[in-house]
């Protein structure tokens, strides 16, 4: 049995497992950078321990340390969130050693997952279809005019080691794909080192939707609907909905069949989930799967009632799943928003101090919030300082109640995308669910992106 | 002459230019990185960089000048 865990994590995410803890009467450990030492999350757990400098390598990924801080303290499980060390092989191999519960899947299926590569290998295999391409990098610019021959134009130069959108570009002709290779090479090596690329078939006009799944160590899975988080920049998510305005009962159920059976196959267990491109004609392609909680995991909880961390915890305790596929609600319409501090016109970060917030309370509303009215958002982490989630029994109420939310929401001392997310919410193509990945691009005006 | 102006606050991660060096127009010659992004910032002209106020890893601030090209 679970009894204390460390929370290997910061933010927003650990004060959500903070919450979950707290309601299954299990003790909570945060540990915090020097950056984060006036942190809510950190005067929330029952514990809290200082783990470093405010980088990460000395602070969040510190494995050493934070084994360290769990012996101390006795905890017996460690849950990693997402981001720094939830998808690491080894550090779930180190906490087996430790005498430490993972809280997330088998290390060796994180390690197959993990290979963007090997994981489009194997999921082909488990009969998922995947964006034809090449499985492997480019040996030169040759081979990537045969390729693109056979798969078709336009196509896509992937950076194998990029991320976050960084070394990727189209071609639409063998013109183009001969002056972006050398570039889009050069560039890879100078931001990772690594001038390796990828070819794929590039899908026009996608959604982003993904399935979230839950699988016990007694080898059964379910799958808890989708996520649409078609609406990105800088390919990073924006809003996210379930259930997708896009996909039919048809499809929902196809993928989600499909999606089990794959997990079944790998032997996983613990919540993940599988992201799809999905095309105008509802065509779907596998594209990684991630073996953690996701930020956008909320709107999941709010149609289904289910509480994901819990899910996870009891399964990382050896449970069995307490429910089938046919047991498992669908009620209503969620909606998340990410706020990110940042400049809402050229998304680039805006550190610095909040001199005030303040947030609507409605119970059809709930606040996953990394910060307070005095936080001091730093340059170290990712932008991400709140998600805003609302719920309506339809998908219009659901937007109405947002844009309601939206505009009581203040942020004062840095800048937000909230202006952004407002623009969004009230667009005519957003409530007709026109919720393609190239929204922000093609609906929003005054947008410079500059990657 | 033109300056080489912080976009956004952060750290200097790279500064791939010298003193005395010649750059052109929209050649990127420092790399701000803030919040898990690398923000390359271009020469706005061409001509010689003359002079650089920072070193890598220092903090700056949106709107900080940190090199002149002449």
């Amino acid at each position: 049995m679970i009894k204390k865990i460390l929370i290997a994590n910061r933010g927003e995410i650990a004060s959500r497992i903070i919450r979950t803890c707290r309601k299954m009467g299990i003790a909570s450990v945060a540990v915090y950078s020097e950056a984060d030492k006036d942190a809510p999350y950190v005067s929330e757990a029952d514990e809290a321990y200082l783990l470093g400098g405010p980088r990460v390598n000395e602070s969040y990924l510190n494995a050493t340390k934070i084994f360290e801080i769990a012996k101390l303290t006795n905890c017996n499980a460690v849950h990693p969130g997402y981001g720094f060390l939830s998808e690491d092989a080894n550090f779930a191999r180190k906490c087996a050693k430790e005498d430490l519960i993972f809280i997330g899947p088998h290390p060796d299926v994180i390690e197959k997952m993990g290979n963007k590569v090997a994981a489009r290998k194997l999921m082909e295999l488990c009969g998922l279809p995947v964006v034809p391409g090449l499985s492997r990098p480019l040996v030169d610019s040759k081979e990537a005019v045969v390729e693109a021959k056979r798969i078709g134009y336009p196509v896509m130069l992937k950076a194998a080691a990029g991320g976050g959108g960084i070394g990727m570009q189209v071609a639409n002709s063998e013109a183009e794909l001969l002056k972006i290779y050398e570039g889009n090479q050069k560039r890879a090596l100078m931001f990772f080192g690594n001038g390796e690329m990828f070819i794929e078939k590039l899908i026009e006009k996608p959604r982003h939707i993904e399935i979230q799944v839950l699988a016990d160590s007694f080898g059964h899975g379910v799958y808890l609907w989708e996520r649409e988080c078609s609406i990105q920049r800088r390919h990073q998510k924006v809003f996210e909905e379930a259930p997708s305005p896009f996909l039919d009962d048809e499809t929902r159920k196809a993928m989600g069949n499909a999606v089990v059976k794959a997990v079944e196959a790998i032997g996983y267990y613990n919540a993940g989930t599988f992201e799809f491109l999905v095309d105008s004609d509802k065509n779907y392609y596998f594209l990684e799967m991630n073996t953690r909680l996701q930020v956008e995991h909320p709107v999941t909880e709010e149609i289904t009632g289910l509480d994901l961390v819990e899910q996870q915890i009891r399964i990382a305790q050896g449970e069995k799943l307490a429910f089938t596929q046919a047991e498992i609600n669908r009620d209503g319409h969620s909606i998340e928003v990410r706020i990110y501090a940042e400049d809402p016109n050229t998304f680039l970060p805006s550190p610095g101090k909040i001199t005030a917030l303040k947030v609507p309370q409605k119970e059809y509303i709930r606040h996953e919030l990394a910060v307070d009215n005095r936080s001091i958002v730093s340059h170290f982490y990712d932008p991400m300082i709140a998600k805003l989630i609302v719920k309506g029994s339809t998908r219009s109420q659901a937007i109405q109640r947002l844009i309601e939310a939206l505009d009581l929401y203040k942020v004062e001392g840095i800048k937000t995308n909230l202006p952004l997310l407002k623009e969004i919410a009230v667009h005519e193509k957003y409530k007709q669910g026109e919720t393609t990945t190239d929204f922000i691009d093609r609906y929003i005006k005054n947008n410079s992106t500059t990657i | 002459m033109s300056d080489v102006v912080a976009s956004m606050a952060g750290s200097v991660w790279k500064i791939v230019v010298s003193e005395g060096d010649t750059v052109s127009r929209g050649q990127e010659v420092i790399i701000l990185e803030s919040m898990k992004m690398e923000i390359p910032l271009e020469a706005v002209t061409s001509g010689k960089i003359k002079q650089i106020y920072i070193t890598e890893g220092d903090f700056v601030n949106e709107g900080d000048v940190l090199a002149i090209i002449e």
